[in-house]
Parts: C-alpha cells; structure tokens; sequence
C-alpha cells in the first residue's frame, strides 16, 4: 500500500491527516493512529512522510509493479532549509542525496501586500501587473503588439 | 444529515482551488482590490495541493527577456507550433510577456533557483525551462497566497457554482462541503475564479490494481475546473485535445531534463533510433508538420506508438553514457526525488541503475488539462490590447458567463504556461476580476434560498441514497440500488478508454465507436443519481466523479465534432485519418445548455498575433 504507518512509531497527532492531498490519510478509530484509506488513490507525493514528527510513515511501491525490499526514505528540515534522501535498492545499492528547499529563512522574503503602496489610477489603467514594469527586467518595458497586423487562417 | 451546518461566506473574489493558479490569483487580487475580501476555497491544504504537492525540478515557461534569450513572440510560436497550429495566440503571448516578473519574485521569495556558473544567469535545462531545486515551490507559492487572501478555507469540496438571479449568465459564488466536518458552505461573490485544476483519471490507466493512483497527472486533479463552468453554461475550447505523455515506465517520471540537460536519447529494443523510421509514414498524415521544430511532441509521440505496434518494443531511454558523469547522475536522480517519487520508488525495487541499465519508457494513458503541451480548458476573454474582436469581450480571462473568470489549467488555448505560466494567468485573472468587482459595485447580485437548498440536496444525496438501501444488503459493496464511486469511476474509465481513444485501442476511435461511448455515458450520468456515499470521504470521490464525467462529455463531444486527425500520437479518429487544415484549422467551441444538457458546438476562428 503505496504509504503505510509503522503502529509503534505513530502517536496520532494528525499532521499527515491535515496535509494529504487525496484526503487518505485518516485517524483510525481503534487503533488511534494514521492509517492510508485508499492505497489507491496515492500519488506517493511523500507530503505525509515529509510532515510526519515521528518519521512513523514509510512507503512500500505499488504493489502492481514494484518488487518488495526497496526503500526512499525522505528528511525535510526547514530550520537547516534543507531536503535529504537515502534510496535503498532491492539489491542493497544505496545513494544519498541533499538538495536546499529554500535560500531564505522560512517564509521571511514573501511580502505582505496590503502594506505595500496601493496601485495609482494609472497602474489600474496599463496592462501592468504588481511590481511591474520593474520586475521584468527590461529596459523597453512591457512588451505590447499591434492588432493592425494579425491575421485569420492557415499562414505560417 | 441533521447535523450538518449551513456556513456562509459573502466575499468580493472567491478563488476557488488554490493550486498554482489559484495562490498567483489570492496574491495579486489583494493588490488590485485593497478594499476587497477575497476568500479562496480549497479542497485540500493549500500547503501541498494540486499538481505541485510534491515539488517541481524545473520552471518549464521563463523568457529570459533580460538577457535577450526569448521574446512572448518566440514564445507564441513554440506553442502553436507544438500544438500543430493551434492556440489562443493573444493569451500565450499575454501570459508569456508577464511570466518573468512572475519567476523574479519566485527567486527574491527564497525559490531556490540553480544558476549557470560561468553567466550566473538562471541554468537553462532547454530553451524554456530553467532548473530549481523546487521541493518547497508549493509552500512558498501558498505562504504568499495565505499572507493576501482575508481568509483561505482548507478542505472545501465545490461542487457548484451559484448563479445570479437578477441577470442571467452572470455568476454569483459557489456551494460546496467541508470534507472534515460535513457543512454546507455557501460563498457568494460578485467574481470567481477558478483554478481547479485540469484531470487524470478521465481514461483507464495502465496500473489499475494499487498503483492506479501513479497516474501522470495527480490523482486529486478531478476535473473540476471543466465541470464548474460547463454546468453554469461557459463556452470550452479545443476539449478534444487529451494528452498523452511519454514517460518512464510505471512511475512516469519526467523525461524533460533526460532529454534537454543530461542529453539521453531513446532507441528501440534492438538498438535503432527509430523516429526517422516513421518519417514518410507521418507525413503522409500531417504534411509539413512533421518538418517543424521541434518536432511536435505528439508527432514524436506517434512514432513511439507505431514502433511498439510494429513489434520492436520496449523503447529504451539510453542514460548509460550520460550518467557516467556523477553530476549528471545527481541531477537525474534529484529531477524523481524533486518532483516524482514514486519513479524513484520503482527503480529502487525493480533495481534499474541507469548507470548500468537504459531504463524502460510508455506512452500514458491520456489526460484533459491546459497548461503543458495541450490547451483544452474554457473559452475566455483575452486581454483588451493584443486579442482580436472575436477574442474579446470586456475582461482578461473571463469566461462566457460573466464575472466567471479562470487560470491555469480551468483555461483553453493557453498551451505551455505550466507551473510559471498558471500563477501568471492567475494574476492576470485577478487584477481583472478586481475591475470587475469595482464597475458591478452598485450592483445587486441575488441568490435565492432556493437556488442553495436545492443545491444542498443534491450535494448530500450520495449519503443520504447509501443510508436508505444500504440495510436492504447483508454486508460488501454489492447493491442493487446504489454503486460506489469507485464503481463508478472504473466504468467511467472503461468508456473513455474504449471509445474515445484510451491505451487499450492504441488512442484510436471514430465516429460509430464515440456515439456509443455518448450513449454509455448517458446511463453513466444516470446512475450516478444513484451513487451513494458512506462517508464524507467517499462523498468528495462521489463529485469528483461527478465532475469527470461531465467533463468526458465535453471530451466526446468535441472529438466527434472535430474530423480529422489533428494530432497523431495523442488520439487518431480512424475515419478521417489526415490532418485537414482546409477545413479544420480553427478552435473548436462548445456549450451545454445548463437547462436541457444539450451540447451546441462550433468553429472559431484562428488567429495569428505573431508571424
Ligand atoms: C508530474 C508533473 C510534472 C510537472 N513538471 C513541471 C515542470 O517541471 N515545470 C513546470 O513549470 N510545470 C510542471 N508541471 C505542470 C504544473 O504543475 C501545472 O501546469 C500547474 O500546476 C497547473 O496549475 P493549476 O492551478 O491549473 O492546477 P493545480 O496546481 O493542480 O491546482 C488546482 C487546485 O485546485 C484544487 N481543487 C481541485 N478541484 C477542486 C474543487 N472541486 N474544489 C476546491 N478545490 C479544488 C486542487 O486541490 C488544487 O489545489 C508538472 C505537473 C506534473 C503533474
Ligand atoms: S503525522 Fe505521523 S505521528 Fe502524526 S498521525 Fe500521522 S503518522 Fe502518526
Ligand atoms: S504520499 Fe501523498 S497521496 Fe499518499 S498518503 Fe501521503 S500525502 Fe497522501
């Protein structure tokens, strides 16, 4: 079943339940822990396994196509801004990898904005988006075409 | 149903789904609308929903204007030209002359962008695409979205748009449920946008055991962006235009950077390049077409498709050269683990090293979206400067039901925006939409208590038909009264794949095969009256089943209206077998009348904005 619960790891708290896409993720009455619903309507996005705190999610692949005995194990940390992966093969190779997630402290650079200047009659008017033209980068501005010369059909 | 809540939401925009259209329109509408509330709708956590949820490993639409790399018009023709002909040229070139601003902020936002370490410009992957480290592209796109909208629901199924009673063909909000708590949400709006989203599961997949959710697009893609407009009576265009991926096997890991950056090629089972084996045979279909470049993807689709038929499969994508190099290597395994895991998943258990063994390819089963090489999606309003009469009814990216606008994927003609492209459009949406609020602000919009009671009663039906017959049955889920969505689905699937060109037929229909997949979708529409729900779980599958049907329709529909072939390599009609630009060198538009269900279609015009 693409994502599964270990029982001894998982205390219940509900963070993959919150996060799953596919809605799968479900508290299980019983047992009080997470559970996948519908193995079969997961995408193995690895949201849950990424947001889980006690690292109780692991993923077995689908069962149609994919031998027993491999594992991708995945660590998240956005204090370190930092994603690591470990692929274990079903012959034992391994490979490890660590790409950055962010290059700012945690949301800190996203603006808020309301506090910004609100737009002038002429921003309103002009075909401009926030913070353009400047964000564009270019000298010449937004660029803009003449409807004089389009034309209907089969031609180019 | 006694405990359910009625909750409502009056609010100026309602953006509904929050995925990379829907976070690019709740951002820029706080801008434009300083004064107005904007509330967004989403089914699940704008934090990791839609196609993004896993991360991307590259920004597939970026000019480069600043370094001169590519222009808007450069941008049009590689659009028109991959889609053999055919886009909304005045909406790619709009979107494409505003997608850089876009991508600046991504970076100033903390995206973390790889760079060309000799021009410190962004690293190109091809001519469009520039590489990131993109893990977390969901979140920080949803932070900007979570600091601008006055409120974001998480968990809101839509299942309806409302529709003002004071003017017709105008809309006035939307209806949907809370998937955790089961209450009845009604949000009116003078405007909605919808960024819902384009869909998978239209078509049986290839696995159809547990690994049906390993679909290309994400198994949450469900259509709701087509069937939300069609219902409330908007135009679509060019729905016939499925798509179909060529991928790595069984997980369809992206192949982009293979190709583009790592330089891998494919070769057939015995070793032959075998494109150039089905040359003369495809231009005896399309023409000069298959002399365009690039080659259109599906033209290159086509040979794959032809060489596997003709009996010398697998298709091989040959990384043993390239991953040599452990820089490649890197990059090849961190574009899965960045945006596809599961491939990385199947390689690990079937112990493919591509240093060592050339892994296997597939072509996928197809899939309705708008926003990569494909543009099916509804019929709006292009921008007042660069669209042509025809094109152009008052407000950027509005649909043929005002005040309805739409981004990403929700819209046609728009080909190649992607990711970039998508939050741009949705930009665009909402600065439109804020004009819209503010000329319509004296304005009464009426939505009766009937309209939403109504509404409430269908939406709950599934639950309410399960509890009434399901006593009638010992225990399973065989019933003579009600299906499962489940049940439903599969059949949806079986349908489409069959008679109107999924991978069982080799993508091939006709005429006779597609009226009779009409007819069994009738039934389909008519049992799904009868779909019933045991929780509020199999209640959100129940609609978007239901939303996937409505739009298979519009899919047939369009399908049988276009005749010819198009494009070979996505689906073949096998009576008219030629690509027929005297007669078919246009868009393609329909309507269903939201009163009767029937389906009106016709031809638009082609523009061309751009030599
Ligand atoms: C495997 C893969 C690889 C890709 N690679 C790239 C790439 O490398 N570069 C690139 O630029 N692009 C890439 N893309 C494309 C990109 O992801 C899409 O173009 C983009 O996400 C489309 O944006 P959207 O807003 O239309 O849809 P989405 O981002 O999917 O958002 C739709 C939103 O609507 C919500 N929703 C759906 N239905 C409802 C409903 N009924 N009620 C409420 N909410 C609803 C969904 O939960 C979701 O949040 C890739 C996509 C996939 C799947
Ligand atoms: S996030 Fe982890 S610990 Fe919390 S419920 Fe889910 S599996 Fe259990
Ligand atoms: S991997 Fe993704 S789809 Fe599967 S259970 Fe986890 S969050 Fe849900």
């Amino acid at each position: 079943m693409p994502t599964f619960v270990y029982m001894t790891r998982c205390d219940g708290c509900g963070h993959c339940v919150d996060i799953c896409p596919s809605d799968i993720m479900h508290i299980d009455k019983t047992y009080r822990r997470a559970v996948n619903i519908e193995p079969n309507m997961c995408w193995e996005c690895y949201s849950c396994v990424k947001a889980c705190p006690q690292n109780a999610i692991d993923d077995r692949g689908y069962a149609d196509f994919a031998p027993l005995g491999h594992s991708v194990r995945v660590r998240r940390e956005e204090e370190k801004g930092t994603i690591s992966w470990r692929i274990k093969f079903r012959n034992g190779t391994q490979k490890d990898f660590v790409s950055p997630i962010t290059t700012k402290p945690w949301g800190s650079a996203i603006p808020t904005v309301a506090d910004l200047p609100p737009p002038t009659a002429e921003d309103v008017e002009s075909q401009h988006l926030l913070y353009e033209p400047e964000a564009l980068n270019v000298e010449d501005g937004l660029p803009e075409r003449d409807p004089s010369t389009f034309k209907q059909g089969v031609y180019y | 149903m006694a405990r359910i809540k009625t909750v409502f939401e009056d609010c100026d925009i309602l953006v509904v789904g929050g995925g990379m259209g829907g976070t690019g329109a709740a951002y820029e509408a706080r801008h434009w609308g300083r004064d107005l509330k904007i509330v967004v709708a989403e089914k699940a956590n704008i934090d990791r929903s839609g196609a993004v949820a896993q991360g991307l490993y590259a920004i597939n639409c970026y000019m480069g204007m600043q370094w001169d790399e590519n222009t808007p018009e450069d941008h049009v023709r590689y659009a028109r030209n991959d889609l053999m002909g055919m886009v909304r040229e005045d909406l790619a070139y709009d979107m494409a002359r505003h997608v850089d601003s876009t991508v600046h902020k991504f970076d100033e936002w903390g995206l973390p962008m790889m760079r060309d370490p000799d021009t410190d410009r962004y690293l190109r992957e091809g001519k469009w695409q520039i590489m990131i480290h993109g893990e977390s592209y969901k979140p920080i796109v949803a932070e900007a979205a979570k600091k601008s909208a006055d409120k974001i629901y998480n968990r809101i199924m839509v299942t309806h748009l409302l529709m003002d009673e004071t003017k017709a063909n105008r809309v006035a909000g939307a209806v949907g449920f809370n998937v955790r708590t089961g209450n009845f949400h009604i949000f009116r709006a003078k405007a909605v946008i919808v960024g819902a989203g384009g869909a998978s599961h239209i078509f049986k997949p290839r696995s159809v055991g547990e690994g049906m959710g390993r679909t290309w697009y994400a198994p949450w893609s469900s259509a709701s962006a087509y069937a939300l407009p069609i219902q409330a009576g908007a135009k679509m265009t060019q729905m016939e235009n499925r798509i179909v991926l060529c991928r790595f096997k069984d997980g369809y890991g992206p192949v982009g950077a293979y190709f583009l950056h790592l330089k891998t090629y494919t070769q057939n089972a015995y070793g032959d390049n075998y494109e150039t084996t089905w040359y003369d045979q495809t231009k005896q279909l399309v023409g000069d077409y298959i002399d365009h470049h690039p080659t259109p993807t599906c033209l290159r689709n086509h040979a794959f498709v032809e060489e596997m038929k003709a009996g010398r499969g697998p298709i091989h994508m040959v990384t043993t050269e390239a991953f040599q190099d452990p820089h490649k290597e890197t990059v090849g395994w961190e574009n899965f683990l960045g945006m596809t895991v599961g491939q990385a998943v199947v390689w690990a258990s079937q112990d493919i090293d591509p240093k060592y063994t050339n892994p296997e390819l597939t072509t996928s089963e197809p899939y309705v979206m708008g926003s990569h090489a494909t543009c099916s999606g509804a019929w709006a309003s292009g921008p007042e400067d660069v669209s042509p009469p025809e094109y152009q009814w008052g407000y950027n990216r509005m649909m043929t039901v005002e005040g309805l606008f739409g981004a990403g994927d929700a819209l046609g003609g728009t080909a190649h925006a992607f990711s970039s492209g998508s939050f741009t459009e949705g930009r665009l949406a909402a600065k439109a939409a804020c004009q819209y609020v503010r000329d319509h602000k004296n304005e009464n919009f009426r939505v009766s208590a009937k309209q939403y009671e109504d509404l409430r009663k269908s939406v709950y039906k599934p639950m309410e038909h399960y509890e009434v017959h399901r006593n009638e049955i010992v225990a399973g889920t065989v019933s003579p009264n009600y299906i499962l969505p489940i049940h439903g689905l599969q059949r949806l699937e079986k349908i489409m794949d069959e008679y109107a060109g999924g991978i069982s037929n080799n993508y091939m229909t006709n005429e006779p095969l597609l009226l009779r997949g009409l007819h069994l979708l009738g039934t389909l529409h008519e049992d799904l009256e009868k779909i019933g729900a045991e929780d509020l779980h199999q209640l959100q599958r129940a609609w978007e089943l239901k939303h996937r049907a409505i739009a298979s329709e519009c899919v047939v529909q369009h399908t049988l209206f276009r005749q010819e072939t198009r494009w070979p390599g996505y689906y073949y009609r096998g009576d008219h077998m030629s690509l027929d630009d005297d007669n078919w060198h246009c868009l393609t538009v329909s309507r269903r009348d939201p009163e009767s269900g029937e389906w009106t279609l016709e031809k638009a015009p082609l523009y061309h904005i751009v030599d």
